[in-house]
């Protein structure tokens, strides 16, 4: 599957000029909110109509303003997830799963069948219900099958887990990693949560007021993200338990990582997420220093913010990226500068397990 | 009562069920224009629908005889290739008072297609439905109990209807003498008094009827709504 987008879209005082090829996996819209991102995927979706460009999937050509091409949103084929999931009130759950099924043309996908998508997104229990009387988060994973048994090409998720709490977010996390790797259907999926697209993103598309500033794989791109919550993300395999202090032992191609238990096996591909605000930078190795996390790097670049006051240190440990986010000051004092060794000290890791 | 009464009230039943039924499906597609649609001539459109709520019902019924009269440019045209007469027979009736209660049907209808959540229907509209689909299944359900509202209106203004329907196709006994009519030809003959007072105790029975009818139809939608 390939997803190309070129379009420019102008309502009011914005400008959407948005330009990429999205790849296999997940791709992940990224940006503040109001930089375009719904525009583009409302776009994509057939919601909107754009100013000028070319949309096309598979080399199919949906949208074409040079020839006049517009393929309604009836005939795209392609799933929407919505941000409030639009669950039809008068129909009961399995009715809404089976909407697009009568319009669907049978036997494409291997996700064919209510059973297979019920057992997915676990919602075998819910079928008889109404809407209203689903939580937050029961909602989402019934759009998200309703979606689904439209046999969709491409997959568009708008903020899913927006309007739901950290607690329903946990809950529906998983079933959205399993969709990524089980249904093999691509998804272009919007959010704002740095954290979101650490964990579940292949490809990040980065938006900036309208603009595609950057697109690339989630390794190289999310440490280019201006974000208030900027960090990295390291890949890394659980190597053993220290079960003596209750911690377990990443191995990572930055070094290792000790952290609070986790449960899971030795050999576990692991994703730790590191936020910039939580790693410190010290010239010489740290000695008699409570952080357990110390790894040598080299610094690749320094960008200051905007008012001045602070600047994000990008570093190359062993070729992963990590962030740290200082005070100028901090900065000027250490005299920082691109190519200088230091050592990166973690104050603490979030982590996503594959 | 006498068998002229009787009539009466059986004329009346089918020249309001007529004229509902056949202008609720008119009904429902210019709600959905006035509700949904990005037209010009949209207020124009508007207009003309309401029109009859706010002229004389006898000015109403008069244009229905400068364009559906036996003579008139449409009413000969209809007579001459379809056969259907409206002048002075029952159908005529119908069709006066499907005039008249026009705009109450479409006010209702529209109402609740507007209040209908048009998010839903680009979500159905994602998952493969046609435009048209995404109306029958989701537009129009969603709108049922303003639409039956609407109809219990137009069918309650119908059996009212007196200005438009006595100019249009006049009063005559077992073809155009509607309730209304006998009520008021009844009151204008000596010792029609009691016949007057039947049927309009019959006249209020079917009214309150009907409302009972509507309400229970919402009330058994409503609580499908709301059951789990």
């Amino acid at each position: 599957m390939s997803l190309d987008v070129d379009v420019e879209h102008r309502r009011d005082d914005f400008r959407l000029v948005a330009r990429f090829t999205s790849a296999p996996g997940l791709t992940a819209l990224f940006g503040r909110s109001g930089s375009g991102k719904t525009t583009l995927v409302d776009i994509v979706g057939g919601l909107i109509r754009p100013d000028r460009g070319r949309v096309a999937v598979d080399g199919q050509i949906l949208v074409d303003t040079g020839h006049g091409t517009f393929v309604p949103r009836h005939r795209r084929r392609i799933g929407y997830v919505f941000q409030d999931s639009r669950l039809f009130p008068h129909l009961s759950v399995r009715q809404n799963l089976l909407y697009g099924r009568w319009f669907a043309q049978a036997g494409d996908g291997a996700l064919g069948d209510l059973g297979s998508v019920v057992d997915l997104l676990g919602i075998g229990t819910l079928l008889e219900r109404r809407p209203d009387s689903l939580s937050g988060g029961e909602k989402q994973r019934v759009a998200i099958g309703r979606a689904l048994l439209a046999h969709p090409r491409l997959l568009l998720m708008d903020e899913p887990l927006a309007s739901l709490d950290e607690a329903r977010r946990a809950e529906i996390l998983p079933y959205i990693e399993r969709l990524r790797d089980e249904a093999g259907v691509p998804i272009l999926y919007v959010s704002h949560s740095v954290a979101e697209v650490a964990r579940l993103a292949t490809t990040v598309v980065i938006l900036s007021e309208g603009q595609v500033t950057a697109v690339g794989p989630v390794l190289d791109i999310l440490p280019l993200a201006d974000a208030g919550d900027a960090g990295c993300v390291l890949d890394a395999t659980v190597a053993r338990d220290d079960v003596s202090f209750h911690l377990t032992v990443l191995a990572s191609p930055a070094g290792e990582l000790q952290v609070p238990k986790l449960a899971a096996p030795v050999g576990a591909p692991v994703r730790a997420y590191i936020r910039a605000r939580d790693v410190m930078i010290s010239l010489r190795p740290p000695e008699e220093i409570s952080a357990l996390n110390v790894l040598p790097g080299r610094i690749a670049a320094i960008t200051p913010s905007p008012d001045g006051a602070q600047a994000d240190v990008r570093l190359d440990c062993n070729g992963s990226t990590l962030m740290a986010r200082l005070t100028t000051k901090s900065v000027q004092r250490l005299a920082l500068a691109p190519g200088r060794p230091v050592f990166a000290v973690i104050k603490s890791v979030s982590f996503e397990r594959n | 009562m006498t068998e002229d009464e009787w009539m009466a009230v059986r004329l009346s039943l089918l020249v309001a069920t007529t004229a509902t039924a056949t202008s609720l499906p008119l009904g429902i597609a210019v709600a959905w224009l006035l509700a949904r649609g990005r037209f010009w001539g949209k207020s124009l459109i508007d207009t003309l629908v309401h029109l009859p709520l706010i002229m004389p019902p006898v000015v109403t019924g008069y244009l229905l005889l400068l364009t559906f009269g036996r003579r008139a440019p449409i009413g000969a045209f209809l007579a001459d290739e379809f056969g259907i007469v409206f002048s002075f027979r029952w159908t005529g009736a119908a069709l006066a008072c499907a005039v008249m209660g026009f705009p109450l049907l479409v006010r209702a209808i529209r109402l609740s297609i507007e209040a209908v959540d048009d998010r839903l229907e680009s979500a159905a509209g994602t998952l493969g439905a046609n435009p048209l689909l995404v109306f029958a299944t989701i537009t129009l359900p969603l709108s049922l109990p303003g639409v039956i509202a609407g109809a219990i209106l137009c069918f309650a203004k119908a059996m009212g209807e007196f200005g438009a329907t006595i100019t249009f196709v006049s009063n005559i006994p077992g073809e155009t003498q509607t309730l209304p009519s006998a009520i008021y030809t009844l009151t204008q003959i000596p010792g029609g008094d009691a016949g007057a007072l039947r049927l309009t105790l019959i006249s209020i029975a079917i009214s309150m009827l009907a409302l009972l009818g509507s309400e229970l139809l919402a009330r058994r939608m409503g609580a499908r709504r709301v059951a789990t």
